[in-house]
């Protein structure tokens, strides 16, 4: 036990630089997901019938595959087509591009349970098909989807770890190394484990607090019906 | 002479192969509160949705004062706020306090700077009687309040006629009394409206013109003593007979 307790010193540095790389790869991965899965979310919902289908093909294609056959052809395929990134861009990418998929499908979810009813009051009074998108679809849409959508953030946390396997320098890198100097596989992945499960908390917690933040009284009896 | 503010010419509005109505001709003056009553299914709502542009006739004309608004290249955004529309539902922008949903319109169709909208929005909401609940959301209001601030809303854009499309069908009996009332005073303030709904007592109040519709057909439209007293056709005695029986005893609950 204390051998193991050991390792957070011993390995600590290591073990900090390495989460702050997961984090890094949780965020932007997040975030390019975000907007492009909002963009192919409202494509499905508000496109002309050729935008809805190709947003259908992208997120049938990006949910259908896995991410670390998306990660490899964009990494170690695309450089064929004279296309090359560095191995964090090539994460960044992968990870945003498949996680645009999975966001896309619940901001869809919920734009569609806001429905053609809001969009027809919004209009009624003189706001354009996208003012109405924007100042009274979306308001609601968002905070109906965040409970759901709050799944996406920890599950791309935890899948970040599959970039190690392009050299990318993680949490999970960092692990691998302390356990080929060590050959403790089990104590130091298991250490490894817990420094995710607090990042997952972590992030567990800041989400609910952003669900209570963005709360509007009374709404969600309103929208749960 | 009165002066139209609303002029019907044979609009027919076919879903599919449903025809709802077929060359349906009304006018509306101004000032005036036409009550249109009928059967469910009849194409009330729809009527109402083709004024708005909410959806589009497949042929006729629909004139707004001396603007033809079917017609092609009309800017429908803009005869939209000209034209105030309440719903059987509230329909409230439920992320919005009842203040945030009367100013909308005011800050993004009028382009109002903020100080001048939260004036006029909270000048609407003491119309309908709902300016101590300007901060709530309309999760926190009753149905009947939610009705108010929805025709506040529908007000605030100044238009030149409003439509209303049961707006208190989907009340509890104890708070249709309240809406009634502010569309009375709607009414006696010279408001232009266009009202479908099963309460008789208003139509009998405050309408100027009663206009019953079925399967698609203006029957019969007159004064509401024409109407109640000397109907023309047996179908609208009936009609009347029978909603006055089925909603009266929700009315007298009401008051
Ligand atoms: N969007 C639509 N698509 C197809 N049919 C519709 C649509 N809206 C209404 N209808 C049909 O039109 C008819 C008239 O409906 P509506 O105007 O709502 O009647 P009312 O308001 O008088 O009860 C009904 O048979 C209804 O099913
Ligand atoms: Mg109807």
């Amino acid at each position: 036990m204390l051998t193991w307790l050991g390792y957070f010193g011993r390995f600590g540095q290591n073990f900090l630089r390495g989460a702050g790389v997961t984090l890094e790869l949780t965020a932007v991965g997040l975030a390019i997901g975000f907007v492009l899965g909002l963009l192919l979310a409202l494509a499905r919902s508000y496109g002309s019938k050729w935008l809805q289908r190709a947003a259908g093909a992208y997120i049938a294609v990006f949910r259908g595959t896995p991410l670390l056959v998306q990660l490899f052809i964009i990494y170690y395929g695309l450089p064929e087509l004279g296309i090359a990134f560095s191995q964090t861009v090539a994460a960044y990418l992968a990870l945003g591009l498949n996680s645009a998929a999975y966001q896309a499908e619940y901001l869809r979810g919920s734009i569609n349970a806001i429905g053609a009813a809001q969009m027809e009051a919004g209009r009624s009074i003189g706001l354009s098909k996208w003012q109405t998108i924007g100042y009274v679809i979306l308001p609601q849409a968002l905070r109906l989807a965040l409970p759901s959508w709050s799944n996406e953030p920890i599950s791309l946390l935890k899948t970040t770890a599959i970039v190690f396997l392009i050299a990318v320098q993680d949490l999970m890198a960092e692990g691998r190394r302390a356990a080929t100097t060590t050959f403790d596989f089990v104590g130091i992945y298991l250490a490894v484990a817990v420094v995710y499960l607090v990042m997952v908390f972590a992030l567990d917690a800041l989400l609910k607090f952003l669900e209570r933040k963005t709360a509007i009284p009374g709404m969600d009896i309103e929208t749960r019906r | 002479m009165p002066k139209p503010i609303l002029t019907i010419k044979n609009l027919t509005k076919i879903y599919g192969q449903n025809v709802i109505f077929q060359n349906l001709n009304l006018t509306v003056n101004e000032g005036d509160t036409v009550v249109i009553i009928g059967p469910s299914g009849t194409g009330k709502s729809t009527l109402l949705r083709c004024i708005n542009l909410l959806t589009r006739p497949n042929e006729g004309q629909i004139w707004l004062d001396d603007l033809e608004i079917t017609a092609k290249g009309t800017d429908e955004d803009q005869v939209r706020q000209h034209i105030g529309m309440v719903f059987q539902n509230f329909l409230l922008f439920n992320h919005l306090t009842a203040l945030g949903n009367v100013k909308l319109g005011l800050t993004k169709v009028k382009k109002m700077s903020e100080e001048e909208a939260t004036k006029k929005a909270m000048h609407e909401l003491s119309r309908v009687g709902l300016a101590d609940r300007a901060n709530h959301y309309p999760g926190q209001l009753s149905g009947g309040q939610q009705q108010r601030v929805g025709i506040a809303r529908a007000l605030a854009m100044d238009p030149r006629v409003m439509l209303f499309d049961e707006p208190t069908s989907a009340l509890d009996p104890e708070l249709i009394g309240e809406v009634l009332e502010v569309m009375r005073k709607l009414a006696l303030d010279g408001m232009t409206m266009v009202v479908v709904t099963h309460e008789m007592g208003f139509a009998r109040e405050v309408a100027d013109r009663i206009v019953f519709m079925e399967k698609g057909h203006i029957v019969e439209e007159g004064s509401p003593d024409e109407m109640f007293n000397h109907p023309k056709f047996d179908r609208t005695r009936e009609f009347l007979w029978k909603i006055t029986e089925l909603y009266g005893k929700k009315e007298k609950e009401a008051e």
